[in-house]
């Protein structure tokens, strides 16, 4: 421990440059987050009103102190109050977590297996399979959507395959039911779960596998003390960044799913844009946030911690 | 398994040699194996037997199959023809999880998830060993390679040197019939490396195992091994005890690839109970030679530099068996403990010859450019006749 602090003695001061280059990536994080996030936070404080924009107070800095005063004096903690304690939000935030959580297990479970086998292949026919896995973005993730509308209504391509299958008799009510809601998440944070995986699974030194085997390791239990344990990095990275913004998804559930039971970021939209109501909004994406920023530290500390031990 | 078994004291090495004996069983037995990768030969066609409690180095330059015939014996790899035989039965069929072999990879293959200890209990909890036997042997091995201390470590946190000694404590930790080490010190440095060299070869006479270790190492080979089997393009072209192999290497090529040596051509000009007289561009030299020579025969002598004397004048006594001919110093290598003298003969060859370094600064000195006499008796040259 001596010795850090008598190397940062050591250390030469930095120049100006080096200062306003450091600088840099705060001033984009003032600029386009906390910026951004200090005016949803003050909306979340405020009353609604029939006005525009439609909240009071507003910061009146020509009326100097007495302003500030007026202005702060506005500001209350009622819709923080509002959301714990109408069913109507708790639910929806409950409906999200539940959903995220569904989903993310059910990516998991069809993207670990996927992105095991592209590492078996052969290294040529790996660089096709994720170009493929990766392909759809380079398409509007909106019409594919609307793409599995069309294959999911109640004439749609899937039920005329069962049909012409013989496997039902009558068509199934996909769309506006959670089958759709789910087909859909899965379909389209599929790559996040496979890539961080895939990207862990690669880089793994197959004379580990040699050398469990020579150890005694049929193949599964090699999986299961080797290949598995070293991969986990790559779960939880995959695992965050489906489960993260799935919480906070809105056009999947919008456009697949029912509307009885609406996800957080169909809620938020009802108010913003229906009921006008910025001030509840607001408090209801300060409070995600708050209640994702548990996830998002865990994986800021996986990244970190890998960053320093190497792979 | 008792690890103290198979202690052999000093006198029983020196007369291990089972080799040598037609009645004995070999441990390993490779029976005639090739093995092609996509038309390339890696192994064509070889055999070779290996003993119990034999270190048994395979020695030759990068890419002549070393690698592939161990990991034919630790079951990685799969003939395309040939029988790989333990304890005088065919394993072929078995997988490697199951042969009573270990390997220590070049690479180490340390599991980077798991601690010292928890590589070394690695293979002993796939035996289904228990916690205790597990630990109280997981203890032995650390202190075998001296990582008590480190146990709790993961491999990251530790030097080349630890992580070589872990590797070789995990590859031991199951009692293998025969270990098998793949260039186990090539990644060290060269102090390490000889060290290290003297610890795994008193490891091994103390646990009485059978090692077999692979290096493109001459020195390496030499120091440890029992018998070396020297290896080029797929085959073994000798088989023989370290000493052997540098005082009579079978051809041009094994002479060349273990340690210096001056080749001098020429056509053979007499046979007699002496040895074999040579006519080459130096003059006439005389030799010792094990196989039959016909007169005329184009053939080669070698003689180790170390074997060679360099004298100011023509030496008096120059017997009818003894070699001398004439040259200048064209250089002089210092390498601390020998010189390295390079003297031009009249007709451009050169020849090296060594001279410890104590004589050459307390005896009256050659130099540069110096004429010269180099003579060796006729039984330091080796008639090789290919
Ligand atoms: N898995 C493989 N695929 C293709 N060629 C291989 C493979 N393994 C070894 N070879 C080739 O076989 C030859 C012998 O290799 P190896 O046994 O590793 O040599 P060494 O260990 O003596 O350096 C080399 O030419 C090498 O390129
Ligand atoms: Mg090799």
């Amino acid at each position: 421990m001596s010795a850090s602090s008598t190397d940062s003695s050591v250390t030469p001061a930095r120049s100006l440059g080096q200062r306003l280059v450091i600088l840099v990536p705060y001033l984009w994080l003032a600029a386009f987050f906390l910026l951004p996030f200090g005016i949803v936070l003050k909306i979340s404080l405020s009353e609604t009103a029939l006005a525009q924009p439609p909240y009071v107070p507003l910061l009146d800095l020509s009326a100097g102190w007495d302003g500030i005063k007026a202005f702060l004096g506005g500001l209350s903690l009622d819709r923080y109050g509002l959301i714990f304690s109408d069913s109507l939000y708790l639910s929806s935030y409950l409906r999200s977590l539940e959903v995220a959580t569904l989903s993310t297990l059910m990516l998991l479970a069809i993207g670990y297996p996927i992105a095991y086998a592209v590492t078996r292949m052969p290294a040529r026919t790996q660089g096709v399979l994720v170009l493929l896995i990766v392909l759809p973005f380079w398409t509007s993730f909106l019409i594919r959507v609307y793409a599995w509308i069309n294959i999911l209504q109640h004439d749609g391509l899937l039920n005329q395959a069962l049909l012409a299958l013989g496997l039902v008799s009558e068509p199934i009510a996909f769309l506006a039911t959670d089958k759709a809601l789910y087909i859909g998440l899965v379909y389209s944070y599929l790559p996040f779960m496979v890539l961080p995986i895939y990207a862990t699974l690669v880089k793994l030194d197959d004379t580990l596998l040699e050398a469990a085997a020579d150890l005694g390791c049929r193949r599964w239990q090699a999986f299961w003390w080797v290949t598995l344990p070293l991969s986990l990095p790559g779960v939880a990275a995959g695992v965050l960044l489906c489960f993260i913004p799935i919480v906070g998804e809105f056009v999947a559930p919008d456009l697949l799913g029912g509307s009885v039971d609406p996800m957080v970021g169909q809620t938020l939209w009802t108010e913003f844009f229906a009921n006008k109501d910025w001030p509840v909004a607001s408090a209801i994406a300060v409070t995600l946030l708050l209640l994702l920023g548990g996830p998002i530290l865990i994986y800021q500390h996986l990244q970190a911690r890998n960053l320093r031990v190497g792979p | 398994m008792d690890m103290t078994s198979g202690r052999r004291g000093d006198a029983g090495r020196r007369q291990f040699a089972p080799w040598a004996d037609p009645a004995a069983q070999p441990l390993v037995r490779f029976e005639r194996v090739a093995k092609r990768f996509s038309g390339h030969v890696a192994l064509d066609d070889l055999s070779l037997d290996i003993f119990e409690g034999e270190f048994f180095a395979l020695l030759g330059p990068s890419g002549c199959g070393k690698t592939t015939l161990l990991r034919l014996l630790a079951g990685f790899e799969t003939a395309d023809s040939g029988r790989v035989l333990l304890d005088g039965q065919d394993i072929s069929p078995v997988p490697p999880y199951r042969r009573p072999v270990n390997m220590m990879f070049q690479s180490y293959a340390l599991f980077p998830h798991l601690t010292v200890a928890g590589n070394i209990a690695f293979g002993l909890k796939q035996d289904g060993l228990s916690k205790s036997e597990i630990s109280v042997r997981v203890a032995e091995m650390l202190a075998l390679v001296r990582l008590e201390a480190l146990a709790a470590r993961k491999p990251h946190q530790l030097s080349g040197g630890q992580r070589q000694r872990v590797a070789l404590a995990r590859s031991l930790a199951k009692h293998p019939r025969v270990l098998l080490l793949d260039e186990p010190l090539a990644a060290l440095d060269q102090k390490l490396r000889q060290d290290t060299r003297f610890e795994l070869k008193e490891l091994q006479a103390r646990l009485g195992l059978t090692f077999v270790i692979v290096t493109h190492d001459q020195e390496e080979a030499m120091t440890v091994a029992d018998r070396i089997g020297v290896m080029d393009q797929g085959r073994l072209v000798q088989v023989a005890p370290p000493a052997e192999i540098y005082e009579q290497p079978l051809n041009r090529w094994v002479a060349g690839f273990i340690g210096d040596v001056n080749l001098f051509e020429g056509k053979v000009a007499l046979q007699d109970v002496d040895g074999v007289a040579v006519d080459s561009a130096a003059g006439r030299l005389r030799a010792f030679s094990t196989d039959k020579v016909t007169m005329g025969d184009t053939v080669w002598i070698a003689v180790r530099p170390e074997r060679i004397r360099l004298v100011p004048a023509r030496p008096g006594d120059a017997a009818p068996t003894g070699n001398a001919i004439a040259g200048r110093v064209a250089d002089i290598g210092y390498l601390g403990g020998v010189s390295v003298y390079q003297v031009a003969l009249p007709d451009g060859t050169k020849v090296k010859a060594t001279l410890a370094s104590t004589t050459r600064l307390t005896e009256r000195p050659i130099g540069l450019d110096d004429e010269v006499w180099l003579n060796w008796p006729a039984d330091a040259g080796r008639v090789l006749v290919r």
